[in-house]
């Protein structure tokens, strides 16, 4: 019974709520409902789906690593300033961030490929795999990190120099435990990125079992063959993700 | 050991054309009004803004001589600055703050532990030790910033308003500390003082500036008696005229004249007590030489006193008690009269 206009406003709000509630939560009961629950253990044991984790967990952990040793001068030498060099190289290392991935492979290709302006023959090795989830996952580190250290009040850095600390100690000492939490919040996304990675990674790195197939591609393949060890597979994505939402949701949630 | 700092430096919309000299084992309070370059001073001398043009000097040291080769960078330079915000390390407990310094010059773990825990002590903190400085409060606070300055032996010590962050009943206690702690500390010590109580309190000598100068220096006595500017006779509570005197008189920009103690002619300052100046409902009988009246623009507590402020030809601020207001029926925008001896006018060269 609609009594007011205040009404009418909570159903008008309220209706595409609850469309976009389904939109979100009916793929996850899919997921659930149909997950062949008798076989889930075993199914998980088997040899291609720990092999696929195993080299998933590998290569994203790796391309956090080479993100934040890459990544980290990035981010300092472009909050120590504002140039055209810096917004030329911040266009460029965030471009993978808005680029279909899969065209991140093929530019990957032409450049670490065997018949690329290189020379090298990065491709279908397990480095080739760290560098395209590098490539695809740095961006969000870069920018993190980045917009900490534009926000540090760089008075402490004052303090640390009139105290007797050079700018090397004062960064590690200082700088840096002060901005941990956009570094931290920058490695997990980063690493989420890299876990999740498929276009680059296939186009780039090609889909061999045990080198190159991770996580997103073993469900890709075993979505046409194993239907169930996909649904696993995926399950096990769905969790990992739930956990990155906990470890994050300090920095993500409004409500404090 | 001395330093010697003349230089200019531009910041933002501020220049700045200092002059100052302060000797080991006294303490130079650096006053002026919000603005004025207090701060920025400061900063030049612990080396982290440039000068443009001069030299700061501690003995033959060149520290900075605006030619950028000359430059020695802050960390290198042994000058301990306790900050206006304390700015301590949000991450670090207080003993891990005072023992930074330490640590950054090389001090083992061990000694540095040691001898950051008896500066905590010594600053009345040793139960404050693990504490982050979010939990402390600002006196505290500050304690520790003082304790983190000093335990790193510097040649200069230079303290930010030292007392603004924190409320009027701790701030008492903590002057008296500060005290002790500068006359404690050998070395050159430098205050940037907002109350001209701070700086009473806690300095040998006095070096006003304003505007990006050294309007005055000299001892905390010499400025009380003789104020420069109209800002450090307001400062130290004095009505302050500049004018010349001709044949006994003190001749006002304005044209106005008053009879002042006798006084070789040229141009002088003089200054006169707010409670030297008597205030009558119709024109005084007597000895006073100055009589005049004047209207009433506004009148404010302070204290136990009531300050009375004059318009008119010589604007001045009378300091009455309130029983006297109320006899005088004194009120916003009417008249009086004011009344004001000769010898109570105080008269030095310009």
């Amino acid at each position: 019974m609609i009594r007011s206009r205040r009404d009418l406003a909570a159903i008008a709000l309220l209706v595409p709520v609850v469309a976009a509630v389904l939109l979100f939560a009916l793929p996850l009961l899919g997921l659930l409902l149909r997950a062949p629950w008798s076989d889930f253990v075993p199914t998980l044991l088997s040899t291609p789906v720990l092999d696929a984790l195993r080299l998933s967990l590998t290569c994203s952990f790796s391309a956090a690593a080479c993100s934040f040793a890459l990544g980290l001068p990035v981010a300092v030498w472009l909050a120590q300033g504002s140039s055209w060099q810096r917004n030329a190289v911040r266009v460029l290392v965030t471009l993978p961030m808005v680029l279909p991935p899969i065209v991140g492979g093929v530019a990957l290709l032409l450049a670490y490929g065997r018949n690329g302006i290189t020379g090298l023959s990065l491709p279908f090795t397990t480095t080739a795999v760290v560098v395209a989830e590098t490539y695809v996952a740095m961006p969000f580190f870069v920018l993190t990190v980045e917009a900490g250290l534009r926000a540090f009040d760089r008075r402490y850095a004052a303090a640390a120099a009139t105290l007797g600390s050079g700018p090397w100690r004062t960064f590690w000492t200082v700088t840096l435990p002060m901005i941990a939490p956009s570094v931290s919040a920058g490695l997990v996304v980063a690493w989420a990125r890299a876990l999740g990675e498929f276009g680059a990674t296939i186009t780039f790195a090609g889909n061999l079992k045990g080198s190159t197939r991770t996580m997103p591609l073993a469900i890709y393949v075993a979505f046409e063959t194993h239907p169930d060890a996909a649904i696993v597979l995926s399950l096990v994505l769905v969790l990992i993700a739930a956990v990155l939402l906990f470890l994050l949701r300090d920095r993500w949630s409004p409500v404090r | 050991m001395t330093l010697h700092a003349r230089f200019t430096l531009e910041r933002d919309a501020m220049r700045l054309d200092i002059d100052l000299t302060a000797e080991r084992g006294e303490t130079l309070a650096i006053v002026g009004p919000n603005g004025a370059g207090k701060t920025s001073c400061l900063h030049a001398i612990a080396g982290l803004v440039r000068i443009k043009t001069g030299e700061i000097t501690v003995d033959d040291e060149v520290l900075d001589n605006g030619t950028g080769s000359n430059f020695v960078p802050p960390e290198e330079r042994h000058v301990g600055l306790v900050f206006q915000e304390h700015l301590l390390f949000p991450h670090l407990t207080a003993l891990d703050n005072v023992m930074f310094g330490m640590r950054a010059r090389g001090v083992e773990r061990s000694a540095a532990r040691a001898k950051a825990t008896e500066w905590l002590t010594r600053v009345g903190l040793s139960e404050c030790i693990g504490q982050r400085p979010a939990t402390l409060s600002g006196g505290q606070a500050q304690r520790v910033a003082l304790a983190r300055a000093l335990a790193t032996t510097p040649r200069l010590l230079l303290l930010d308003e030292p007392l603004s962050a924190v409320d009027a009943s701790t701030g008492l206690e903590l002057r008296r500390d500060i005290r002790t702690h500068l006359d404690g500390f050998d070395g050159i010590r430098l205050v940037v003082a907002h109350s001209a109580l701070d700086a009473f309190a806690l300095a040998d000598r006095i070096a006003v500036i304003e505007a990006g100068r050294v309007v005055q220096t000299g001892t905390v006595a010499e400025v009380c008696s003789q104020p420069r500017s109209p800002y450090v006779a307001d400062l130290v509570g004095l009505n302050l005229f500049r004018g010349a005197v001709r044949a006994g008189m003190l001749e006002l920009p304005g044209g106005s004249k008053l009879t002042v103690p006798p006084t070789p002619d040229g141009d002088v300052l003089a200054t006169l007590h707010p409670r030297a100046i008597a205030l009558y409902r119709t024109r005084p009988d007597g000895s006073p030489r100055n009589v005049w009246p004047a209207p009433v623009v506004s009148i404010e507590t302070a204290v136990d006193r009531l300050r009375v402020q004059l318009g008119g030809a010589v604007p001045l601020v009378a300091e009455v008690t309130p029983a006297a207001v109320a006899d005088l029926r004194l009120a916003e925008g009417g008249d009086v009269w004011v009344a004001v001896k000769a010898s109570e006018i105080t008269v030095y060269p310009a």
